[in-house]
């Protein structure tokens, strides 16, 4: 066989690592100038195609390192050269970059596909069919901003994949620009875009500032010679290595959603369910967790950046885990559900166990991504027993060009396909997405012997050993893990349905369901990639970040973990079960148990009315007060017009009067035509306007260059 | 006759003064023929752009001196012999370039927008190319003045006579403020040349640079009509007057290419001829760079029009032009200089995108607009690069330009302090918030005013327009190579005059 050719023999396709970032550029530019001629299904082609191309780009790499595991460094062009700095455009190929150009492609091909016929009723629901082409020509947009990342050979070849993925965010959050999530006529969605994008540049701010430091105490930004200088600059200045980690530490806040900047995550679930599976689950927020391995040195030897880093993770697992109990959006749900994953991921690389981090990372890609897909097939089943489409049946007349958000202006609240509220028994409606949605949802909440309970199992492992205290939140964090997850599963699945549209919901198309029988295929045995015992995948990442010691399977960890899961999922069943027999929503059974607590937990502890207060309106207030009092008032108007203006005013009208008309007169008299029109042009200002107080000087100016001209011959 | 040919045929006299001839075509051409004069102006600013271009084909880029010097005896006053030294070198060559390119661009934007005394339009456009050309290769300090008081004079037109309903109070607020700083600077100028015996200053800087207290009241003098040119915060309060009042070309220019005259004058002059007080004022200068970044990017954001806005964002953009060349490190003063050109494409951009949407609705409060994308999709995707590269993401040009000055001021020497850095990277968060509001306000959201409902997408002109600019964007942001070879040796050549 031609693959195992090349694992075996050697030969190296690193050479064209370049592609993975190429081929989907061509397909952004292809589906940008093209795609509205293409139809849906041209572009779907491309699209899909460019993805998947990255794909096998991606296995061909991981094939060359099975050979060289050393792996390569491939040049493509020279970038930034000034003194010692010198950035160029490379990749670097290595274990850990290539698993994640495998989870990005891999996984984003999946979602491409999905995306194929999902945005095909999105858009009609939307209203707004011509929008098909500028969804993909974003998403390919984004696999080759994320392949930029993950394999830049420096931190700043990182960074313009970072900001680059972030712009990708920022676009597909604001994709329905025009509308809220419920279509109506809103700035919400583009106000969710750029509240991304902001607090995304906080982190980005201090990503740059540890970028400086690194340049100036390393004399490089290239992974290659940062990494062997950590001792000697650790030696000479260890407050360095501290502010460094710190500050890509505040970046990691930004990207990878963690406390104190996670906030703009719940409002990223804005943009279209394939973007919020894609980006704010499975790929882009897990960037930070990419960086953290990546600059694994040195975290390593800034122990105190460490032990902050594992604590930021594991208060964020927990505080966002609580934010999920009581949501009653099923993509809130998953938005901190994907919170507090990330907390988990990001605690264990910042306490140094970068292999458990990044298992579960990959695994966190598989179950969340099926979460995601599950329940966009779950919004659209809903959507498509409301409203048929016309090729489905459903009456033309109500799919004007205004879409079917416009018909419901005179109700009082349109209907969300959202809320879990007007959901319940859809597992016998919809039994393709509910099995694989629950097997996510088992997963998810660390159920042996799924994907999530091995990579769970192993954070939980390390930090029992390195941090306590962080051990002690996750293991709270998995409580309410497999708790929220229940009662949405018991929300959405179970009971009796809660509505029309649920209880006449259809099974996705098969192009759909496909993609979320693979992806449940993955999050079923996808563990068993470092289970105990094989430990592939932490051998396979040990070329690139040393030996790594593998801990003893601990039976106790593993059983008390379960336990937790099981006692969770046992305790959501006792409470939701009373729901089973609705066929409205009332309140909610939990608020009986929390009261007071629930609402907080609802509103996210408050967290984004508390910024909202101190930053935007804080920010809004001194702004005003800087642009209209300090600078316009004050500056503008009373010192220059009032203090300087006037008193020049008062000064010139005493002395300029003669000295003005004479020269005026003088020029006029003696120059070329030319000139001449000049000076009348200038006369006519002057009658036509105020006393022109420039004029005097102008014309001096005026009068030199002729004289210096005239002199000139 | 000969020594008239020889003046004109030499290359950097030739660029200079080539606009001249388009300046006395369209004073032979009558009035009524508008279409013809724009031709005419717009063709005679073509060639001047491709004489450029065979100035770069002259020019060395290994050579870090002076090139292509044209050194004559002009004149002689009351026993001074004026020279007129003109000349070109890594620290000049682009900013000629941005300029003779941005004048084409300029004119060509006017092409409906002006409709009143397009005649006299285009001649002051092209007298002002002459003068902003001149600023940049001019090396007699007499020279110099010359060219830099002269850009005034059409200038002080454009904005008094085609500007908005303020015109003549911002024009003459322009030409009070500049001519204020400029006096300070003619006194500094004057004392060199009765010390040293002459203006030229290769030949001055033969002689040494300037020494002893001395240096620091003639840096004060030339610093303070550069950092009102910039304008370095505080004396930034002519720049919204003269942006929100000056026709859109006005504003291309004023913001492309004029504001550079000051940054390039600190980096010609300042630094070279008063080497031991620039180093000594550097944290000060700083100081007010990082105020003037995120001050005006804080008083950008709540601006409802739209050039005001734009206006702001140069003070802070500015801001770290001084930063950078103040730094004293090689990547401060190469990224300060791509950043001057950085801004004359971005912010020069964004004047023209003002400058279609002001020409179709005739208006520029944000509050107008909304939902624009629907409607204008092509003008929509053009203004996000444009907002993009201004607020420096990676992959466009102002990203190079930032990231540089940024780095090279957290290590530098003579600033001394990494807080410089650190707070104005607030400014990269800040311009964020303020590109970003006003992009939501004009082409996000819903399309809910009917005036702006049936408005046309982008013509050709129009495109072609911008597109040079956009192209530039993302050369400059992927691949900067050629330009910064262009500046490497003059800079390493500067910095090791000063810091020696």
């Amino acid at each position: 066989m031609f693959l195992e050719t090349v694992a075996h023999e050697g030969a190296t396709f690193f050479h064209l690592a370049p592609l993975a970032v190429f081929v989907p550029l061509l397909g952004v530019l292809l589906n940008a100038f093209f795609g509205r001629r293409w139809g849906e299904r041209g572009v779907a082609i491309v699209a899909v195609g460019a993805s998947g191309f990255a794909f096998v780009i991606a296995v061909l790499q991981a094939l060359s390192l099975m050979a060289h595991p050393e792996g390569a460094v491939v040049p493509i062009a020279e970038w930034i050269t000034i003194g010692d700095l010198r950035v160029a455009w490379a990749q670097k190929i290595d274990t850990l970059s290539v698993t994640m150009m495998l989870v990005v492609s891999g996984v984003g091909t999946l979602i491409h596909i999905y995306a194929v016929s999902y945005m095909h009723y999105d858009v009609r629901y939307k209203g707004d069919p011509g929008r098909y082409a500028r969804f993909f020509v974003y998403f390919n947009l984004f696999i080759a901003m994320m392949m930029i990342l993950v394999t830049g050979d420096s931190y700043l070849t990182l960074f313009v994949g970072w900001e680059g993925v972030g712009l990708c965010s920022f676009l597909l959050i604001g994709f329905w620009y025009e509308m809220d999530i419920l279509g109506r006529p809103s700035t919400a969605n583009a106000r969710a875009a750029m509240k991304a994008f902001v607090v995304n540049r906080v982190g980005d701010a201090g990503f740059l500032l540890a970028m400086f430091l690194t340049f100036w105490f390393f004399g490089s930004l290239q992974f290659d010679e940062v990494f062997p200088r950590v001792h000697e600059v650790a030696a000479e200045h260890p407050w360095v290595l501290l502010a460094i980690s710190l500050l890509l530490l505040l970046g990691v806040t930004g990207k990878s959603a963690q406390i104190p900047l996670f906030v703009w995550l719940p409002d990223a679930m804005a943009g279209p369910t394939p973007v919020s599976a894609l980006i704010h689950a499975a790929t882009m927020v897990t960037a930070g967790v990419y960086l953290i391995t990546r600059s694994h040195e040195i975290y390593a030897a800034a122990p105190m950046a460490q032990e902050i880093a594992a604590m930021v993770g594991g208060l964020t697992a927990l505080v966002a885990a609580s934010m999920a109990v009581s949501q009653y959006d099923i993509k809130k749900v998953l938005a901190y559900s994907t919170i507090s994953q990330l907390g988990f991921m990001v605690a264990a690389v910042g306490m140094g166990a970068f292999v458990a981090g990044m298992f579960h990372l990959v695994t966190h890609a598989f179950f969340k991504a099926l979460l995601f897909l599950g329940s966009g097939s779950v919004i659209i089943a809903l959507e498509r027993a409301h409203h048929p489409l016309p090729e489905e049946g459903g009456h033309g007349h109500e799919h004007d060009e205004h879409g079917h958000h416009a018909e419901h202006h005179d109700e009082h609240e349109p209907f969300n396909p959202q809320d879990m509220r007007v959901m319940g028994g859809l597992l016998k409606r919809i039994p393709v997405t509910a099995w694989t949605y629950i097997i996510a949802a088992l997963a998810l909440a660390g159920i042996p012997p799924l994907a999530g309970f091995w990579s769970k199992d192993e954070i939980l492992l390390e930090a029992k050993h390195l941090q306590p205290v962080v051990y002690a939140l996750l293991s709270a964090a998995a409580f309410l893990t497999a708790f929220y997850i229940t009662r949405q599963v018991l929300m959405v699945f179970f009971g009796k349905p809660r509505s029309e549209a649920a209880a006449h919901a259809v099974e996705s198309p098969r192009l759909m369901t496909g993609v979320l029988v693979t992806l449940a295929v993955l999050s079923a045995v996808g563990g068993f990639m470092n289970a105990p015992g094989v430990h592939a995948f932490g051998h396979w990442l040990e070329h690139t970040l040393g030996h790594v010691p593998v801990l003893e399977f601990d039976p106790v960890v593993a059983g008390v973990s379960t336990l937790i899961g099981l006692v969770a999922i046992f305790l959501a069943w006792r409470v939701y079960r009373a729901t089973f027999a609705w066929t409205e929503w009332s309140q909610d059974p939990l608020r009986r148990y929390l009261r007071g607590l629930y609402d907080v937990l609802a509103h996210a502890w408050y967290w984004d009315e508390l910024y909202q207060v101190v930053f935007v309106r804080g920010y809004r207030a001194l702004a005003g007060f800087l642009a209209f009092a300090v600078d316009w008032t004050f500056w503008h108007d009373w010192f220059h017009d009032v203090l300087i203006a006037g008193g020049y005013r008062r000064l010139s009208r005493f002395l300029s009067q003669p000295v003005d008309l004479g020269i005026i007169d003088g020029i006029a008299n003696g120059l070329g035509n030319s000139v001449r029109g000049l000076a009348l042009v200038m006369r006519r200002l002057q009658s036509g306007y105020v006393r022109n107080y420039a004029l005097a000087v102008m014309l001096g100016v005026v009068s030199m260059l002729v004289y210096v001209a005239w002199a000139l011959r | 006759m000969s020594g008239i040919l020889e003046f004109v045929t030499h290359p950097l006299n030739a660029v200079t003064f080539f606009p001249l001839v388009g300046v006395v075509a369209i004073l032979l051409l009558a009035r009524e023929k508008e279409t013809l004069i724009r031709w005419v102006a717009l063709g005679t600013s073509l060639i001047t752009f491709v004489i450029s271009l065979g100035v770069l084909g002259l020019f060395n880029p290994q050579d870090p001196g002076l090139q292509l010097v044209y050194d004559r005896p002009w004149f002689t006053v009351a026993g001074w012999t004026i020279r007129y030294v003109m000349g070109v070198d890594g620290l000049s060559i682009l900013l000629l370039l941005l300029t003779t390119l941005l004048t084409p661009i300029a004119i060509l934007s006017t092409w409906t927008a002006i409709q009143e005394r397009v005649k006299e339009f285009m001649i002051f456009f092209l007298l002002l190319e002459i003068g902003m050309v001149g600023v940049f290769l001019a090396l007699d300090l007499f020279l110099f003045y010359i060219f830099w008081e002269f850009t005034l004079v059409p200038m002080y037109f454009l904005i008094g006579m085609w500007g908005g309903p303020r015109r003549m109070y911002a024009a003459i607020k322009f030409f009070l403020y500049t001519m204020a700083g400029s006096i300070l600077m003619l006194l500094a100028i004057v004392w060199l040349g009765l010390h040293y015996g002459t203006f030229s200053v290769p030949d001055i800087l033969a002689q040494g640079p300037v020494m002893g207290p001395v240096q620091y009241w003639l840096f004060l003098a030339f610093a303070a009509a550069f950092a009102i040119k910039v304008p370095m915060w505080p004396l930034h309060s002519w720049l919204p007057d003269a942006h929100v009042e000056a026709p859109t070309a006005g504003s291309v220019i004023l913001a492309g290419v004029l504001l550079k005259m000051g940054t390039y004058g600190f980096l010609r002059f300042n630094m070279s001829l008063f080497p031991d007080a620039a180093k000594y004022y550097a944290p000060w200068v700083a100081l007010l760079a990082v105020i003037g970044i995120v001050y005006g990017a804080i008083v950008s954001f709540p601006q409802r029009d739209v050039k005001k806005l734009v206006a702001y964002s140069s003070v802070s953009h500015l801001g770290f032009v001084m930063l950078g060349l103040f730094a004293f490190t090689p990547q401060g003063i190469e990224g300060a200089i791509l950043q001057m050109i950085n801004h004359g494409i971005s912010t020069g951009a964004l004047f023209l995108i003002v400058g279609m949407i002001y020409e179709r609705r005739h208006t520029r409060d944000l509050d107008a607009f909304g939902g624009l994308w629907k409607v204008m999709p092509v003008y929509a995707v053009l203004s996000l690069i444009t907002a993009l590269s201004s607020m420096g993401l990676p992959g466009l040009n102002g990203f190079v330009g930032e990231f540089n000055i940024l780095l090279g001021a957290l290590g530098s020497r003579v600033l001394g302090s990494y807080w410089f850095a650190g707070f104005a990277a607030l400014g990269v968060i800040l311009a964020a918030v303020y590109m970003l509001t006003m992009y939501q306000k004009v082409f996000l959201g819903p399309l809910d005013k009917e005036e702006n409902k049936c408005l046309q997408d982008l013509n050709w002109r129009e495109v072609v327009t911008l597109l040079p600019l956009i192209v530039l964007m993302f050369w400059i942001g992927l691949y900067p190579k050629p330009f910064f070879a262009l500046m490497h040796p003059a800079v390493e050549h500067l910095l090791q005059a000063v810091l020696k």
